[in-house]
């Protein structure tokens, strides 16, 4: 059950250069547990929409099947939504981004979603790099179904069924990578500084973002011995970068300090602007990208911040040359070659 | 012995191996024959392989316009050394065997009741032609020529079909005529007048086409606006998409920009074909995908999400063996129940079955509008033989005036002046659909969250029993509006006795009206039902119900539209007898006639019993 929230708007919120105060774009209250990582989430995303000034019902809310996929419930409430399938929200999404190419893709998967049952359909979208914001909020443990391991979580972490994993983790960021991402981040919910730029960068780019958020599930996987909990991603945690998204037209404030900073100017011309730790890192450049998330899992730490992005690359509807209009839009006129055309097919065939 | 003697009116069998490039000559004779006006069904008969396997191509050459496939074969063309002397046993008594003479028959090779041919394919060709590429596809077009004139087949509709072929290209026509010519030559010096059938010209035919059943189904989904496809390539439906992708190429090229207005995306399994489809019909577009048995077990969880959430889904299955992967290659009906119910919980699925390409054309057009119309996945169900043979049917027409039928949709302006409030779920105006929105279109109206899970009236999640269950039985309201929308059954009553009564769907139309002539023959008229969709209309059940005797004629194992009529509209199964052939081959008029006059004979038996008191 979700429960609306009071219509009642103050006359004077603040409201962003398209009009909307941020009370626009809030959804239902959550139903999931109290202190959820995905809340937290939730609450990056409205933050990014409402500071770029997305006009909140051009916006398609894709998502799977698992407690990560019932919160586009919880933001956008004036958007469509689409809650699909366990691990297929990929497909879905395409499909619909297919039909309609204005729209803004919001795609929310968990890390059973994406890592387990629909791994195929993450790999595939990320190779056609379909334009899509893909946030895949990662607990590392099956929450809807009490706590079961998932395929993200640490070998040896234990969550609350006492059990140590057994196996191997997929690290998604790095998948991501090596399957020809364009955009990949990696956000924690408990650091909403950073969440909200990298949410940002991702719908400013042309193509597939994704963003593995650590979502901390505080009642599964909230233990001492978990790596998933908060305490530990707090403790461990190593942000190659700090970011700031300066949208197309706006201003850089910010002053950088000279060889620590990098630009990344995007397609629709806005800017990411990195700080960097070491100047010597470039955040386009994949090998280093993989490198670096294996070199600070060796020491133990989860890397977060933009880890790659490559803003020159083709979107699907580029690749396969469809029309800029929307083809949901296209009419008989448009589609249907008439009689005429018919007859010359049927001479053809005789 | 005597020689099978008969004009237009006999079968062809070629003998290939598959990947030698006979597709284009056998084409060329069938062709030729259809140019004669003379009624002609061919039939590959192919392995799942793409070069070394036997294949064969029947074609059935017959005036009385009956084309559905005949068993026994007239001539036989052997080109195929792996499987010539079974080539050879095959033929009918009477019968010819053309074989490449280029190497001896074996001893084995010794019947006497039929005339062997020999034409030294091989030589001709490697002394007239140098190119070792051409010389494969060369030495098969002599023996079309060496046909030409055993079976009197008037060679200028061969050379004419030639010179269109390679309209574009002349330089590479001479050589295919120069074959002909080779093999027809060859023919008449050496086997004059030994062959005693043949071909001529008829005006049994007037503007007939000559089409498979994919290519019109890909057409038909051009025609009516489909502009996003998801697929996964698998025999035998890839050539439905193929075809799509082919005449889009053709009509849906954006003339000022040069972009496609058309989405096609070759998706990593059927999963993400159906997803594809679903995510942008639910955005507003059409969409359509094309697969076979193993793809629809793929697809049902999510067929079972559009029916539920109601999405209009355009689906085509080209059957084929099952079950698993059965026999990829071969033709059966044998997935109705597993599309009428495809997937988990209540479902079902509005089903059409074309019999030609023209109602492939016909019926896939409508399956948008009916989709759109009833927000729900509809399956057009062709199989092997209708989708991927040549068939002879009726020009398509396209009507200029049509409009799609989008369906139940508000617009910005709709949402706005609307009084009451808007449900996506809720039922106004009592025929079981309500209306939908697409995403982007109006401010502050008309979203909501579609989901698999259970909903209210206004697309809440809720898990109230009461408010589900108004929704399950909401569906069956739409289901009986479905009903009223289907095309109606084809019925032909001759016997106003109503005795017996055939059902069928489907290709097994031409070998039942061949079988039902045959019996007309014979004394026994016999009423036909031909179905054309499902769910079914009362005209089934009042045909049904009418009959004393009703045979249900199928291409699958287990009766399973049998089985569906007994569940669906109640009749008793003693009522329904199957006729079932499921060897993966077309059904025949033969096989139809021989089961229908033995399940009659031994009713009779019966009757005859009863009255006699029966037996102890």
């Amino acid at each position: 059950m979700s429960f609306d929230r009071p219509n009642f708007r103050h006359p004077k919120l603040a409201k962003n250069s398209a009009g909307y105060s941020r009370t626009d774009y809030e959804g239902a209250i959550s139903t999931l547990c109290a202190g959820c990582g995905h809340d937290s989430t939730t609450n990056a995303i409205i933050q990014a929409c409402f500071e770029l000034s997305i006009v909140p019902h051009r916006v398609a809310k894709m998502s799977g099947i698992g407690c990560s996929s019932k919160t586009p419930a919880y933001f956008l409430g004036k958007s469509h939504g689409f809650n699909a399938v366990h691990g297929r929200m990929p497909s879905v999404a395409t499909g619909a981004n297919m039909a309609n190419r204005e729209l803004l893709y919001i795609g929310i998967s968990g890390d059973g979603d994406t890592a387990s049952i629909g791994m195929g359909q993450f790999a595939h979208a990320l190779r056609r790099n379909l334009n899509l914001n893909y946030i895949c909020m990662n607990n590392g443990c099956y929450g809807l179904t009490k706590g079961q391991d998932s395929a993200t979580a640490d070998k040896g972490s234990v969550g609350k069924r006492g059990a140590p994993n057994m196996y191997a983790s997929i690290d998604l960021c790095e998948l991501a990578i090596e399957l020809g991402a364009s955009y990949v981040a990696r956000g924690f919910s408990g650091d909403k500084q950073q969440l909200v730029p990298l949410i940002k960068g991702a719908i400013a780019h042309n193509g597939l973002a994704f963003i593995d958020v650590i979502s901390p599930c505080v009642t599964f996987n909230n233990t001492s011995t978990s790596t998933k909990s908060y305490e530990y991603v707090r403790e461990h945690i190593e942000a190659t970068n700090t970011f700031d998204f300066v949208p197309l037209q706006q201003e850089i404030l910010a002053q950088y300090s000279e060889g620590a900073s990098q630009e990344v100017v995007m397609h629709d011309g806005s800017i990411i602007h990195l700080h960097k730790a070491n100047s010597s890192e470039d955040v386009t450049d994949r090998l280093q990208a993989v490198n670096k998330l294996e070199l600070e899992k060796k020491r133990g730490r989860l890397l977060t911040g933009l880890l790659y992005v490559n803003p020159d690359i083709q979107e699907t509807h580029d690749i396969i040359n469809s029309t800029l209009r929307p083809l949901n839009t296209l009419t008989e006129a448009d589609l249907c070659p008439g009689n005429s055309a018919l007859q010359r097919i049927n001479e053809s065939l005789r | 012995m005597n020689k099978r003697e008969s004009v237009n009116d006999f079968v062809v069998r070629f003998a290939n191996v598959n990947g030698s490039g006979s597709a284009s000559a056998n084409n060329l004779f069938a062709r030729a024959i259809f140019r004669l006006g003379v009624p002609v069904s061919p039939k590959n008969i192919f392995p799942s392989n793409i070069q070394g396997l036997p294949t064969w191509y029947e074609v059935r050459i017959n005036e009385h316009g009956f084309l559905g496939r005949r068993s026994g074969v007239d001539l036989a063309v052997a080109v195929n050394g792996q499987t010539l002397y079974q080539d050879y046993q095959e033929v009918l008594p009477g019968g010819y065997f053309l074989y490449d003479s280029t190497r001896e028959l074996s001893e084995k090779f010794n019947r006497d009741d039929i005339t062997v041919i020999g034409v030294p394919l091989t030589t001709l060709c490697n002394d007239e032609f140098k190119n070792p590429k051409l010389r494969q596809l060369l030495r098969n077009i002599i023996y079309v020529g060496a046909l030409s004139f055993l079976l009197d087949l008037d060679f200028s509709i061969l050379t004419e079909s030639i010179e269109k072929q390679f309209r574009k290209k002349p330089k590479l026509g001479e050589p295919n005529i120069k074959a002909l010519e080779l093999g027809f030559a060859y023919a008449k010096e050496h086997h004059a007048g030994v062959c005693r059938l043949s071909v001529r010209k008829s005006k049994k035919l007037g503007d007939e086409i000559l089409m498979d059943g994919n290519s019109a189904l890909g057409l038909a989904a051009v025609y009516a606006g489909a502009t996003v496809t998801g697929w996964y390539p698998i025999t035998p439906s890839t050539s439905v998409v193929e075809a799509f992708e082919r005449y889009s190429r053709q009509f849906r090229t954006e003339q000022d920009t040069g972009r496609n207005k058309v989405a096609i995306l070759q998706a990593e399994d059927e999963l993400a074909a159906i997803g594809i489809v679903i995510g942008a019909s639910w955005n507003g577009a059409r969409a359509f995908t094309a697969t076979s048995g193993p793809g629809i077990s793929l697809m049902s969880e999510f067929l079972g999400l559009a029916y539920f959430a109601e999405i209009p889904a355009v689906l085509v299955n080209v059957q084929r063996a099952g079950p698993s992967t059965g026999m990829p290659t071969r033709t059966q009906q044998a997935d109705l129940l597993a599309c009428a119910y495809a997937s988990h919980g209540d479902t079902k699925n509005v089903l059409l079955f074309p019999c030609d390409p023209k109602e492939c054309f016909d019926l896939g057009a409508d399956a948008f509008d009916l989709a759109e119309r009833l927000q729900t996945p509809v399956i057009v169900m062709l199989d092997l033989d209708l989708g991927m043979n040549d068939h002879i049917c009726a020009p398509l027409v396209w009507d200029d005036s049509r409009k799609y039928d989008r369906g139940k949709v508000l617009s910005a302006a709709e949402l706005d002046s609307r009084q009451e409030k808007w449900g996506r779920y809720l039922d106004i105006d009592g025929d079981g659909i309500c209306y939908r929105t697409y995403p982007g279109t109006h401010p502050t109206k008309g979203a909501y969250v579609t989901r698999g899970t259970s909903h209210n009236e206004y697309a809440g999640y809720t898990e109230e029993s009461p408010i589900y269950q108004a929704g399950m039985e909401r569906l069956l309201v739409k289901w009986q509006t479905a009903r009223s929308l289907m095309p109606p059954p084809r019925i032909k009553i001759r016997d106003t006795g109503f005795a017996v009564g055939v059902v069928f769907f489907g290709t097994t139309t031409h070998a039942a009206y061949e079988a039902i002539s045959r019996m007309a023959e014979q004394g026994l008229e016999i009423n036909s039902l031909r179905l054309r969709a499902f769910p079914f209309q009362d005209e089934v059940v009042e045909f049904i119900n009418r009959h004393q005797m009703i045979f249900i004629i199928e291409q699958n194992r287990d009766g399973q539209l049998r089985t569906m009529l007994m569940t669906e509209i109640g009749v008793s199964p003693r009522r329904l007898q199957s006729i079932l052939n499921f060897d993966g081959l077309p059904i025949t008029a033969d096989f139809i006639t021989k089961k229908i006059q033995a399940l009659l004979a031994d009713e009779h038996q019966e009757n005859l019993q009863v009255s006699q008191g029966g037996q102890a």
